[in-house]
């Protein structure tokens, strides 16, 4: 019986770039450069160590995007997933958490799945809330925030490092679990990984090929507004003093001047 | 008044203080009733009614600790049920957001995560966030339902505001989804006698450029003299020199304290966007060109080996 994974990426605008937003409130994904976010990698990268502990297993990479989110499925598939989904329609444009959530569940469920492999935040949005509430909507135990991941006769079992404890945890599949950046590094695409990645199958689903209305999704559909944004004020430029021997003692007095010490 | 429901992140009964900022916040809102589950949930009261909860809603049951986060949805959802409030406030931890966010969903709401600030507005409460490594401020508002925001650490001063307080025993009854993800072990974190990273006033954190977990000794020496946390760069966690459980940015902690004070951190993006909202920022980098001193409110240029030790001494007589 073959174990079918479904990774859910995100395209993400470069942390590195001038992210800002656009017009609308939104986020303006057009000027600055797009890439796989770096926090699905690790996703990407659990999923196919899964896959290869297990006899039978499908890595199955899903997003939900505009036509440039593209680009993280190829990185996906040259890391070595087998087949992508790509989520893409207009009305897709300014879709909140709860949106994406249900786009993602109704992609996971026609698609078909024993485990979903989801990053522990997008380094965009960095909620990291998508992951609870697809496993909410799909009914499946949610096993998230994993620092160590593995499955063994339809078990998952993981360890999450929380604020107060470390936990181990186990649920039956079908499931859904998210890892952090602690699960291990992600393997590089190798260049036969690139050249094959070119004939894997990426499919392409629209909005009523998962029977969601307009109205559910995109900026209409959100449950939240953002009202206003401002770029945060420029610091006013600090105090930089260099140490001749005695910075530590100035570095005091600043100190003592702001009532610290 | 309408009443707010504040969910109650608390250790055996010992309230932790975001909760008590929650209060604070939840209080220009309306009324705050306090939802506090699982071992030790009543002993929650007397410090949640110093602090404005006008009732406290409390639940025990071995299911909270022996399973992950859906048996506190569920009893979240039933108080959501018996108050009928006008907003639902949590504290955003990794668990936090994960109970708003099922919660949310549940009761066909919206919400909205992180807020560093909350008022009353015409509409609804109105949040502030801070956005892309907190280069910018933005302000939301959740448009359909009940408002349900998670609120981070240091996001409001703590005010005593005593209030009734009463308990009352919340009903629950647990959904079947709510056995799925067992918890087989836990182990608490050790304590360090310093204070919680997130709610710390003062976080001194060390990056690559203390070179060695024996250097840390030197970053928690000045913590010890400012009463501070400790935080670390990535660089520094990934190389093995201080707990992961420390770092502060993006994939680490998000902090906010009075004042941060970064040593041999060079202030990437990824750091920044968990400091950046610091009130007071010092570094102390040997590298002039560093981006964190783009941030500081201080900074000296130089070795942090010869500063960070100078400065701790200084501390320490200035103390007498
Ligand atoms: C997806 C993703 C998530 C990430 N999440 C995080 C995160 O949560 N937190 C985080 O911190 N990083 C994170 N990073 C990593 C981040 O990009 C940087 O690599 C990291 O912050 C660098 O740490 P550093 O400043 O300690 O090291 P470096 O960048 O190497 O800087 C070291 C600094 O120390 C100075 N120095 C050296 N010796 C001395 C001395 N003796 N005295 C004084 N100064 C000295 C140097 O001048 C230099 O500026 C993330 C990266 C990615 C891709
Ligand atoms: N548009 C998207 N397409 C695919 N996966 C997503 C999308 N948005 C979020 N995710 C997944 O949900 C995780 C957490 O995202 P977030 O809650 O936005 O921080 C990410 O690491 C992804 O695995």
């Amino acid at each position: 019986m073959s174990l079918r994974i479904v990774v859910t990426v995100k395209y993400v605008p470069d942390a590195t770039g001038d992210r800002h937003f656009a017009d609308d409130l939104t986020v303006d994904r057009d000027d600055v450069d797009g890439l796989l976010s770096e926090l699905d990698e690790y996703a990407v990268e659990q999923a196919l160590q899964i896959a290869e502990d297990a006899d039978d297993a499908e890595v199955t990479v899903l997003t939900v995007g505009p036509e440039d989110a593209k680009d993280a499925l190829r990185k996906a598939l040259s890391m070595g997933a087998d087949k992508a989904i790509h989520v893409e329609d207009d009305d897709l444009h300014g879709t909140d958490a709860i949106g994406t959530s249900l786009v993602l569940a109704k992609a996971i469920e026609k698609a078909g799945f024993d485990l979903v492999v989801s990053g522990m935040a997008s380094t965009d949005g960095t909620m990291g809330v998508v992951p609870a509430l697809v496993a909410e909507r799909l009914g499946v135990p949610q096993v998230t925030l994993l620092s160590e991941v593995s499955v063994e006769d339809g078990t998952v079992k993981g360890r999450r490092d929380g604020d107060a404890a470390s936990e181990q945890l186990e649920a039956q599949l079908p499931a859904l679990v998210s890892v952090t950046d602690q699960s291990g590094e992600a393997r590089y695409p190798s260049f036969k990984g690139i050249m094959a990645a070119k004939k894997k199958p990426v499919e392409s689903w629209d909005l009523s090929d998962l029977d969601i209305e307009a109205e559910e999704v995109g900026l209409e559909g959100a449950f939240t507004k953002v009202e206003t944004a401002a770029a945060r004020p420029a610091r006013t430029a600090g105090t930089i003093v260099k140490d001749e021997g005695e910075g530590g003692k100035q570095l005091a007095e600043f100190l003592a001047s702001q009532k610290f010490i | 008044m309408a009443e707010v429901l504040v969910y109650v992140d608390h250790v055996d009964g010992a309230v932790r203080k975001p909760t008590l900022e929650l209060l604070t916040l939840a209080r220009r809102l309306g009324e705050p009733v306090a939802v506090a589950l699982g071992n030790g949930a009543a002993d929650t009261a007397a410090t949640l009614a110093e602090h404005g909860a006008v009732k406290v809603l409390t639940h025990d049951a071995s299911e909270y600790a022996e399973y992950l986060v859906v048996p506190k949805v569920d009893a979240l959802q039933a108080a959501h049920e018996a108050v009928s409030p006008a907003a639902v406030l949590v504290p955003s931890s990794a668990e936090g957001k994960e109970i708003a966010a099922r919660l949310a969903l549940r009761i066909g709401s919206g919400i909205i995560t992180d807020a560093v600030d909350l008022e009353a507005g015409d509409e609804g409460p109105v949040a502030t966030q801070s956005v892309f490594a907190a280069s910018f401020t933005t302000k939301s508002r959740v448009i359909k339902g009940t408002p349900v925001i998670t609120v981070k650490p240091n996001s409001a001063a703590v005010e005593a505001a005593p209030a009734a307080g009463a308990v009352e025993a919340l009903a629950v009854t647990f959904s079947d989804k709510a056995t799925g993800t067992k918890v087989t072990a836990r182990t608490p974190r050790e304590s360090t006698g310093r204070p919680e990273l997130t709610e710390a006033a003062i976080v001194v954190s060390g990056g690559r450029g203390v070179n060695g977990a024996e250097n840390f000794s030197i970053i928690e020496a000045l913590a010890d003299q400012l009463g501070a946390a400790v935080g670390a760069s990535r660089a520094a966690v990934d190389a093995g020199w201080y707990p992961h459980t420390n770092q502060v940015g993006q994939t680490g902690k998000s902090v906010s304290p009075q004042l941060y004070i970064a040593n041999g951190i060079s202030g990437a993006i990824q750091h920044r966007a968990g400091m950046q909202t610091s009130k007071t920022i010092v570094a102390v980098n040997k590298d002039a060109e560093a981006p964190i001193f783009e941030l500081v409110d201080y900074g000296v240029v130089g070795d942090l080996f010869d500063v960070v030790p100078q400065l701790t001494e200084e501390i320490k007589t200035r103390k007498g």
